[in-house]
């Protein structure tokens, strides 16, 4: 809770600076987020089912965008004067999709050396990197995955490494630069990785960690340095003392213990997870988050109860030994249990198609016999993502003062047949489906590829 | 615990009787010339499918499941996987579907392989897929040329083979260039040295100080395919990379199978003109290389539309463990323009065809194998699920290690249904 008011507080922090930056050019800090919505007239999306991600259903519903944010959300909602009116009737509306563990711009499309730029697979540990300095905002990733309903996604480091840098959250917006993408306000997060990964990287090379237990003797090993790091620091504040020499990597652990940066784990064990919650607690850091968490199912009431969320794929399995055990009641599972159920997709094919995802780990639910209604089902690609990234402040529901990241689908947007129509992040409209040919494209597709009068 | 060992001995044959059984108030979606029939019987009898239509008298003592008004399909049958050949891609020992090291290549045979107890098995079949081709792979390392697949079934473990050396298996593209030394000229010279070798076969070799990059088995596991009856299926997604492959075909009198396919919509007319059939994942709509710029979403209402048969499988490493996947192919497929009884077809009747078993299995008609899922909505929606599903005739009982793991960790921690919130 105090970290959420934290967060709101910073982002109303860095929501000022950029104010200030775009209108008198002032000092901006480095890295800031400067993405600033362009001026957007109010829309009236009318006569819809709308899904709030709150976890209720309106039939015949409205959603009002105004002034960038959610305005309201109801029936018979009056249109502004100059509003754009969206009439829905037989369409969907649901929040903005959020993807809480993608790789676009840092593995971008074409999967080539040089635009491979995810994992700094040259020591185990790397809290100095950041993934958004590797991001590439012309990965045509973006853009197809803008046309699934997606806003906002959070951009992680790869997984080899046992503790692998920051990430970062962006808006889904076409842009020229990573700051132009960044996501105002969000607070930035550690991936972190157990298991097979790590240990194969490095014991490949017979280097350290080659098993589990290295895997996490270095998590041990890093969390102690931060640990006197952060008591350095924390005394040079309070007393005026001597700073720590300045260590990049530090810095974002020291973070992580002060709650400012969430934790983002990989891991795919019950028994793993269960591993890294008692790390967590030895060094008094939160595990915001387990990502791919393909046994989450077994261990569902204990990530309940440590307030942990899982970030789940709807069916991978199998592709290694510590997925063998994955099902595809895994997301039902876990949401049954009371603990916080999120999907993933961790890829950029199936970014473009979370909705699915969502509808396949839903139908699993209700053969298992649990009673999974789609106004709760959305909650898992919206919500339950915005709550494991520090962002539910802001985004996942349409409630008046959110942001105003909004899809209105073709048809009920579980089923296989249906599309995003208009997607609006930050009150603007930034994908069309009826207009194709206005919708923005990266430079890297410009003049290479095949057309249709090309055709043989 | 003894529910489970009975549904395994019904899958023994021999054992259980597939008897008479009838499927009433169905749609059932025939894939053959009855088309869809709106609400139909069909009858299935001793492991073939008896009759369909519609007012069909039931046969006495029939077992009759009333399908509620539900599809009822053909089983699924997927184009490309690695089904009974790798457990866990990441566990070497119990993946057979490469051979990075060895000196054989299209000699290579999954049937050798073969493990009709694979876990990936059952999980797939209760999700509605009876058929697939098992096939080889050197994508991650060995010969350009990957072995011989066969067609297997997903209901048996004795009578798993339904037609062995169904298709001989090849990378070309960039895959292939790899392969062969770093150039796509490499890999055409490579596999004309290998065709050549094959013709000349029993003759002296021209130049006997070379070696040969084909051993004698290889060479007798590639006659068939020259002499065009065994299909060769060539990873391919450059446009032009497919028109070689074209001409590389027709030079050699080479039955073509186009797997991949990103670009293949580029070239539809000749792909058509030539009979050519493509083996397609229609959601891979990036440009996630530089042989597959021109990737799109549509690309299977393309190649239909200009007369191309095209089949649907995974192309990412899940192309096995989530085989069960193929419905939600075709259902993209068809959210981007492709008919859906085109769709399913797709999954069911095209691989049939390519792999030459259509006239025994992929389409409901009397007389052929009673290969039959009865859904309970859309088998193109993947909210849907199969109620039911038969294989030779013979229900598949609906258990797998996931839904023994469901159902072990539902009890164990009592989740129920949950209380609206």
């Amino acid at each position: 809770m105090q970290r959420q008011l934290f967060a709101a507080m910073l982002a109303a922090l860095l929501a000022c600076a950029c104010g200030q930056q775009n209108q008198g050019g002032a000092q901006r800090a480095p890295y800031a987020s400067t993405y600033a919505p362009p001026a957007a007239v109010a829309v009236l999306i009318q006569h819809a089912t709308v899904l709030t991600g709150t976890g209720s259903r309106i039939d015949d519903g409205d959603v009002l965008i105004q002034d960038h944010k959610i305005a309201q959300v109801g029936k018979g909602i009056a249109a502004p004067a100059g509003a754009v009116v969206v009439d829905a009737k037989g369409r969907w509306v649901t929040p903005g999709i959020i993807d809480p563990h993608s790789h676009l711009g840092v593995y971008a499309s074409p999967e080539v050396w040089a635009m491979s730029d995810g994992n700094e697979a040259t020591s185990p540990t790397t809290p100095n990197v950041w993934s958004e300095h590797s991001v590439w905002p012309q990965d045509p990733g973006f853009e197809q995955a803008r046309m699934g309903g997606v806003t906002s996604m959070m951009i992680l480091p790869g997984s080899a490494n046992l503790i692998g840098g920051r990430g970062t959250l962006l808006k889904n917006v076409p842009a020229t630069t990573y700051q132009e993408m960044k996501f105002p306000g969000a607070p930035q997060v550690l991936k972190m990785a157990c298991g097979e990964n790590p240990k194969r990287v490095y014991g490949s090379e017979h280097k350290f960690p080659s098993t589990w237990m290295g895997d996490v003797a270095g998590y041990r090993e890093a969390f102690a340095k931060a640990t006197e790091y952060k008591a350095k620091r924390d005394a040079a504040k309070k007393k005026g003392g001597s700073a720590p020499d300045r260590d990049i990597g530090m810095e974002t652990l020291a973070d992580v213990l002060d709650g400012k940066i969430l934790v983002e784990m990989h891991c795919y064990r019950a028994d793993q997870m269960a591993t890294m919650l008692d790390v967590a607690q030895e060094f008094k850091f939160k595990i915001s988050a387990f990502h791919h968490a393909v046994e989450a199912y077994k261990i569902g009431p204990q990530l309940k109860a440590s307030d942990t969320c899982a970030v789940m794929w709807a069916d991978w399995w199998g592709f290694k030994m510590e997925a063998y055990d994955g099902i595809r009641e895994n997301v039902a599972m876990v949401d049954a249990a009371g603990a916080c159920a999120t999907i993933h997709s961790d890829d950029p094919i199936g970014i473009q198609r979370l909705n699915q995802e969502a509808g396949k780990a839903m139908a699993a639910g209700w053969r298992a016999g649990l009673d999974i209604p789609r106004e709760r089902a959305i909650r898992w690609i919206t919500a339950n993502p915005a709550k494991a990234l520090g962002v539910a402040d802001r985004v996942g529901t349409l409630e008046s003062g959110k942001d105003g990241d909004v899809v209105v689908w073709s048809e009920d947007p579980f089923s296989v047949y249906s599309h995003a129509d208009l997607v609006y992040i930050d009150g603007v409209q930034r994908y069309d489906r009826a207009h194709p040919a206005a919708q923005p494209e990266s430079d890297f597709k410009l003049g290479i590829l095949g057309r249709e009068e090309e055709m043989q | 615990m003894n529910k489970s060992i009975f549904a395994l001995l019904a899958l023994l044959p021999g054992i259980a009787s597939a008897g008479t059984i009838a499927i009433t108030n169905a749609e059932i979606h025939t894939l053959g010339r009855a088309g869809v029939i709106a609400h139909g019987t069909l009858i299935i009898r001793d492991h073939r499918i008896d009759a369909i239509g519609e007012n069909l008298p039931l046969p006495q003592g029939a077992r009759v499941i009333d399908a509620g008004g539900k599809p009822v399909t053909p089983g699924l049958f997927d184009a490309y996987t690695s089904l009974g050949i790798k457990e866990i891609d990441g566990v070497e020992e119990s993946d057979d579907s490469a051979a990075k090291k060895s000196r054989y290549s299209a000699a290579l045979d999954v049937t050798d392989a073969f493990n009709p107890r694979s876990t990936l098995i059952p999980v797939n079949r209760v999700e509605g897929l009876t058929r697939a081709a098992s096939a080889p792979d050197s994508a991650s390392g060995g010969s350009l040329i990957a072995g011989q697949g066969a067609v297997i079934s997903l209901g048996s473990l004795s009578e798993w083979l339904v037609k062995p050396k169904a298709a001989m298996y090849a990378q070309l593209g960039e895959t292939g260039a790899k392969l062969s030394g770093g150039s796509r000229a490499a890999a055409w010279a490579s596999l004309r040295e290998a065709f050549g070798e094959v013709r000349r076969a029993g003759t002296p070799r021209v130049n006997p100080e070379h070696p040969s990059q084909l051993t004698a088995e290889d060479i007798e596991a590639l006659r068939p395919v020259l002499a065009g009856e065994e299909p060769l299926v060539l990873y391919l997604n450059r446009a032009s990379d497919i028109l070689g492959a074209l001409k590389f075909a027709e030079d050699n009198g080479i039955k073509l199978v186009v797997r991949g396919g990103a670009e293949a919509w580029l070239v539809a007319k000749p792909l058509a003109e030539h009979q050519v059939p493509v083996i397609l994942d229609p959601r891979l709509d990036l440009p996630q290389h530089f042989e597959s710029l021109a990737a799109r979403a549509d690309a299977a209402a393309l190649l239909q539309k200009a007369g191309v048969l095209v089949a649907f499988a995974l192309d990412d490493e899940f192309s096995s463990h989530n085989a069960r996947n193929v419905r939600q192919l075709a259902g993209n497929a068809a959210a981007q323009g492709l008919e859906r009884e085109a769709a399913l077809a797709a999954i069911t009747l095209n691989p049939a065809r390519i792999y030459g078993v259509d006239g025994t299995l992929g389409s409901l008609e009397p007389g052929k194998i009673a290969d039959v899922v009865v859904w309970d909505g859309d088998p193109l929606e993947t909210t849907s699920f199969p109620r039911s599903v038969f294989i030779d005739g013979q229900e598949v009982p609906a258990i797998s290690r996931q839904t023994e793991l469901r159902d072990r960790y539902m009890q164990r921690l009592h989740l129920g249904p949950y209380a609206k919130q």
